[in-house]
């Protein structure tokens, strides 16, 4: 009982199901994501781990043909219903994807405060603030603290990487997506990356997209298992990896298949 | 084997010496129409040809002073009608024109890229000079205008387009609305294109004369009037070209000359901004 008070429920989601016209990429997901914690999706290339991570800031109805069944409930309230503004929801909910997408026009200071002002205008200090604040939680602070001007395409890819994880906290979302935000980057970089995921979860609940085994087993606490657009098995990650309960979820990981 | 190598290598010097001689010969016409214009015309360029107007017939002196800024005026009116619409009926097209009437749009601009301009012309004197009874400047930057919108529309088009799609994912996930999205973002990263775009078409219609023939008419005096003929540059030409005068002979290559400066220097503009844009980009 003290265990899970302490574990405030934050995304749910139940019967989730994506589809692409007629065409479900998957079916019937039921998770959990309790807060502050790092939850790893897993599962083979085409399994449905992006449209699904997809379906939680409601960014899968903006594919061609994307829409959805069942729910997803944030702090216990379905982002699918009708009252919901989808484009109010997707600041509470921070997105880095597979690439580096900083914004080519502008410099990493209105890059990190775009996602500021969005939401509408506020006094110079405070963006100072926040921005700092940003790119301090990224990691990023200390190598462009001195070049905020400069264009965002000036960084490498690793720095551009963060930059895009600067730009998703800086609006202070309550969740964080991370759709494979190694896959492109070396392995220093990686390592940042994956440093970073331990850090925020203090502050955010994150879903990690991943393809990389060993690096689901480094940074997350749950592990969930995809295959096929279904959800094979997920529990703590020292447990799914150590001693799966399913044949399949075994074969994967012990690189059977996939 | 070594027959083999030798056979590669004059086969590729034989390609490469053809190819190098077309692109020469295309250069070549630019090339001889710029040194003719110099040869002829330069000499009649001083400083009263830019203050001055045409003086009488027969007399000698004078210059162009009304069609330069009869130019002006033209083209620049023109701009500013068609650019705000061709490049909004662009974004359009590129952000949601997947659609049927985007389908419309994008084949009627089309079809209007291919239409010659003097039909252009016919169709601007009779909504705009005919009901009027009298020819105007306006009805000139109005042919002018139409003229332009499907070729900046479908370079915007083109250039908004080629923006990355992870663009737009990125910033529609951080919560901006697709409008937002489509300008601060999309627009903005394709600014440079659509600038250079722009340059190439009002160069474009800078030189046009069959869509102004009669709607500006044309005038001999210095006017600024914008409901009255005015003089173009590409008007002067023809008139000029076409009298019986030695004189005007030699102003109209001097204008032609001043016509083709201004379109070399827009294209140049032109390819300095994408340079700008592009040459950050590694």
């Amino acid at each position: 009982m003290a265990a899970s008070a302490n574990v405030r429920l934050r995304l749910e989601t139940v019967q989730l199901t994506a589809l692409f016209n007629r065409n479900a990429a998957v079916r019937e997901i039921s998770i959990l994501f309790p807060a502050h914690t790092v939850t790893a999706i897993i599962g083979p290339s085409g399994c449905g781990k992006s449209t699904f991570l997809r379906c939680l800031n409601r960014m899968h109805e903006l594919s061609e043909g994307g829409w959805v069944t069942g729910k997803v409930l944030l702090d216990e309230v379905d982002i699918y219903a009708s009252d919901v503004n989808p484009i109010q929801l997707r600041r509470r909910i921070g997105m880095v994807f597979q690439r580096p997408t900083p914004f080519p026009t502008m410099s990493i200071y209105d890059n990190v405060a775009a996602g500021l002002r969005v939401n509408g205008r506020r006094p110079r200090g405070e963006m100072d603030e926040s921005v700092e604040r940003a790119l301090r939680q990224a990691a990023l602070w200390d190598e462009v603290k001195d070049r905020l001007q400069a264009s965002a395409l000036d960084l490498s890819g690793g720095q551009q990487q963060r930059l895009c994880i600067a730009r998703a906290i800086a609006p202070q979302p309550e969740i964080l997506l991370l759709d494979e935000p190694t896959a492109s980057l070396d392995p220093a970089g990686t390592q940042r990356i994956e440093e970073l995921c331990h850090q925020l979860k203090r502050l955010y609940t994150i879903v990690i997209v991943t393809h990389n085994l060993q690096q689901a087993a480094r940074v997350s606490d749950y592990t969930a298992f995809f295959y096929m657009g279904r959800l094979i098995e997920v529990g703590r990650t020292n447990d799914l990896f150590t001693k799966p309960r399913v044949e399949q979820t075994e074969q994967y990981i012990t690189g059977r298949f996939g | 084997m070594i027959a083999r190598t030798v056979w590669r290598r004059i086969s590729s010097g034989v390609m490469t010496g053809i190819v190098a001689l077309l692109s020469f010969t295309a250069v070549l016409a630019l090339v001889l129409i710029l040194a003719d214009l110099i040869a002829k015309g330069a000499s009649s360029i001083d400083w009263a040809f830019f203050t001055k107007s045409p003086v009488p017939a027969g007399e000698t002196g004078g210059g162009v002073a009304n069609a330069i800024v009869g130019t002006g005026i033209i083209v620049g009116l023109a701009a500013l009608i068609g650019l705000p619409i061709g490049i909004g009926a662009g974004l359009y097209l590129a952000e949601y024109g997947a659609g049927r009437l985007g389908f419309m749009v994008r084949f009627i601009a089309d079809v209007m890229n291919g239409t010659p301009s003097i039909v252009i012309g016919i169709f601007a004197w009779t909504w705009m000079v005919k009901p009027v009874g009298r020819f105007s400047a306006l009805a000139g930057s109005a042919a002018l205008a139409i003229l332009m919108i499907p070729m900046i529309a479908r370079t915007t088009e083109e250039m908004v387009r080629l923006v990355p799609h992870s663009l737009r994912e990125a910033a529609l996930a951080l919560g901006y609305p697709r409008w937002r999205t489509s300008l601060r973002v999309v627009a903005r990263t394709a600014l440079g294109g659509i600038v250079t775009g722009c340059l190439v078409g009002v160069a474009r219609i800078a030189g046009e004369t069959a869509p102004l023939l009669f709607t500006a008419l044309g005038n001999l005096n210095f006017s600024t009037a914008v409901t009255h003929p005015m003089q173009t540059l590409s008007l002067q030409i023809y008139v000029y070209a076409t009298g019986p005068f030695e004189e005007w002979h030699r102003l109209a290559w001097a204008a032609a000359l001043v016509l083709m400066g201004l379109v070399l220097v827009l294209s140049m503009l032109a390819r300095w901004v994408t340079r700008q844009r592009y040459g950050r980009v590694r």
